[in-house]
């Protein structure tokens, strides 16, 4: 029996991170909403850390379990990739608000020129750490695969003849390119979410509203810049 | 199988021991005896029936939560219970049988089975106390069976919590009035349920819906908060017609009259769709402010008066469940009757006159162990049944005085 840990009742917000490009990239977004972290991630080998407001916590964690985080209400919000939680499973967490940061492509990929067919090939064998997405991509297209999940370096996979394909979240192309892969198929767009703990949205909304508006500013105004 | 995979618990499956034990045991005594002063008759429905009456009206995600298994009698499929609403439906139909119009109140308490848990990590065989109206649609069946909730709170010990209200009405009447497709009102129902407006904005470029549709269904993302929000929705929401605003007003008067009482704190979502395939008007959960973080409802209910039909009756129904389980994590164990209760040792033996002792103890309440072998180690306990000249003594050593009393 978890989550007994904690008497009382917790008034402060918790906001889960993950460290580097989302970490980097909320901290603006956060500035807007007049909160800064007091601690240097650098330097700090704090996890929950501190903010310039007394009831405002960072708690940097990884990427892939800041939807469990958030889910069991140990925080009440965090930045998560759309690829994190479509695997995650979301219907149990509110995400109000894309923060169009950390952005990339879900795209299938394989060896340049290789083609490779179900046709002549049977059962496509797809590498990829992304299973439920890989999963739900191909059934709607009506096309039966064989997942093998990895937990990284997916590109190596069609080289050594593990899988024929990849499906792998993609930036530059450059990763795929120094390997003699090339991009094949776009699945989707991809770029962090605000995701929200059901509970704490609805009992702590005096609090976490005016923070979702400040940080939907924030972002407008990123993107005004940027046009 | 190696021994440690026999000691093993299936995933969500869990036992209480003894102080847990101890405290359902008292709160299942406190809140039946609640439930039957205020008229509910209890009942206890199988753990097993067929899937057909089972499942009936309760949607897919009912369906595949249930465990089944196939009668060997009759060849049908039994499902095991994953929800007891149903069952209180079909005992219902059954009660009102010579009369329609009769209402029933009814409550019940027990576990359910799941093949999957309603969150992560959640229990697989949650355990349900809850209580149902069936028979009447007017605003006070609603108003007493949330007053009935809050009074249950009450009595578990809980003083403070959030009781979120909703109206899946209010959707469902916007969809229909915009006129989306079952799949688009799917779509949105699952966009909705996430708050996601990201989600939600792409759908509506898909769909390039009229630009007041469009506005109402942004806004019922946002229309969640204290009761103001009502008043919000009001105009917000006014285009889509007399049912929306009637559901609107449905929640105003609910929420007056819930507002004030000490302890509540009423907060009011119109995107809570929880239960939206079998729910047809108002919708309401609680949530403990202590421990805030849980983020589980300790308790779900809301209007369902379209599920009768599936029994070829027209029959309102509304009602709430407790989840046992998550409760029991917000007490202290300690507070239960077991270690409430003193314990009386008595020495190892057949001796009649130290039966019938052990005996009298026993029927006037005193929890009394006695040794097994002669001299056991038994822990400290103050409370000793003791012979002296003859005589079996209740000897208690509490603080610093001896008090002996004989036992008759």
């Amino acid at each position: 029996m978890p989550l007994n840990g904690e008497g009382g009742e917790r008034s402060e917000l918790r906001l889960a991170l993950s460290k580097g490009r989302i970490f980097d990239d909320t901290l603006p977004l956060l500035a807007h909403a007049g909160i800064y972290p007091l601690d240097d991630i650098d330097k700090s080998r704090k996890l929950i850390l501190d903010t310039n407001l007394p009831e405002v916590k960072l708690v940097i964690i990884r990427a892939t379990d800041v939807p469990t985080y958030v889910e069991y209400g140990a925080a009440d919000l965090g930045v998560a990739g759309k690829d994190v939680l479509l695997e995650h499973g979301g219907e149990g967490l509110y995400e109000p608000l894309d923060l169009q940061i950390a952005r990339c492509r879900l795209m299938v990929a394989g060896r340049k020129g290789d083609k490779t067919t179900p046709l002549n090939g049977g059962r496509l064998k797809i590498a990829t750490k992304f299973v439920n997405s890989t999963r739900h991509y191909y059934a709607s297209r009506r096309q039966q695969v064989e997942i093998i999940k990895l937990y990284g370096s997916m590109e190596l996979a069609p080289l050594v003849g593990l899988a024929d394909r990849i499906v792998d979240l993609v930036e530059s192309g450059n990763t795929l390119k120094a390997n003699g892969l090339e991009p094949l198929e776009h699945i989707m767009d991809i770029s962090a979410r605000l995701v929200v703990n059901k509970a704490s949205m609805k009992m702590k909304h005096q609090k976490i509203r005016p923070l979702i508006a400040r940080i939907a500013e924030a972002v407008a105004l990123k993107q005004e810049q940027q046009r | 199988m190696r021994h440690h995979q026999l000691w093993m618990l299936p995933e969500g499956i869990e036992d209480l021991l003894p102080a847990e034990a101890a405290l359902l045991e008292e709160k299942r005594a406190l809140l039946l005896s609640l439930f039957q002063r205020w008229g509910y008759d209890f009942v206890i429905p199988p753990l097993v029936e067929y899937a057909d009456s089972l499942l009936l009206g309760s949607g897919r995600d009912v369906d595949l939560k249930s465990y089944k298994l196939v009668d060997q009698l009759t060849g049908r499929t039994m499902a095991l219970r994953a929800d007891m609403t149903p069952q209180m439906l079909r005992i219902d139909a059954s009660l009102c049988s010579d009369d329609q119009r009769r209402v029933n109140r009814l409550c019940y308490f027990g576990s359910l089975l799941q093949t999957l848990a309603d969150e992560h990590g959640g229990s697989r065989s949650p355990i349900q106390a809850g209580a149902e109206i069936f028979g009447q649609r007017s605003f006070y069946s609603d108003y007493e069976i949330i007053r009935l909730l809050v009074a249950s709170l009450r009595t578990l010990g809980i003083e403070a919590f959030y009781l979120d209200l909703g109206h899946v009405g209010i959707f469902r009447a916007l969809a229909q009035a915009i006129a989306l497709s079952s799949d688009q009102e799917s779509e949105l129902f699952a966009a909705l349920q996430r708050k996601s407006r990201p989600d939600i904005d792409v759908l509506l470029e898909q769909w390039q819906l009229e630009p007041q549709a469009a506005t109402m269904i942004l806004a019922l993302i946002d229309l969640h908060g204290d009761i103001a929000v009502l008043n919000r929705a009001e105009q917000l929401l006014a285009p889509a017609g007399e049912a929306v605003i009637k559901a609107i007003h449905f929640l105003r008067r609910l929420a007056e009259t819930l507002n004030g009482i000490d302890g509540v704190t009423l907060h009011v979502d119109l995107a809570e769709l929880r239960g939206y395939h079998y729910h047809s008007d108002v919708v309401f959960a609680a949530y403990l402010s202590r421990n805030s973080g849980a983020g589980r409802a300790i308790a779900l209910g809301g209007r369902y008066d379209a599920m009768g039909r599936q029994f070829g009756l027209e029959r309102p129904a509304t009602g709430f469940s407790l989840d046992m389980r998550t409760l029991l994590h917000h007490f202290t164990p300690q507070r239960g009757v077991a270690a409430q209760a003193r314990t009386v040792i008595a020495p190892c033996g057949d001796a009649p006159d130290l039966l019938v002792a052990i005996d009298r103890l026993r029927a006037a309440g005193e929890r009394v162990i006695q040794q097994l072998v002669k001299g056991e180690e038994m822990g400290d306990s103050p409370h000793q049944l003791q012979q002296q000249h003859g005589e079996w003594l209740l000897v208690s050593r509490e603080a610093n005085s001896i008090t002996t009393t004989e036992v008759r």
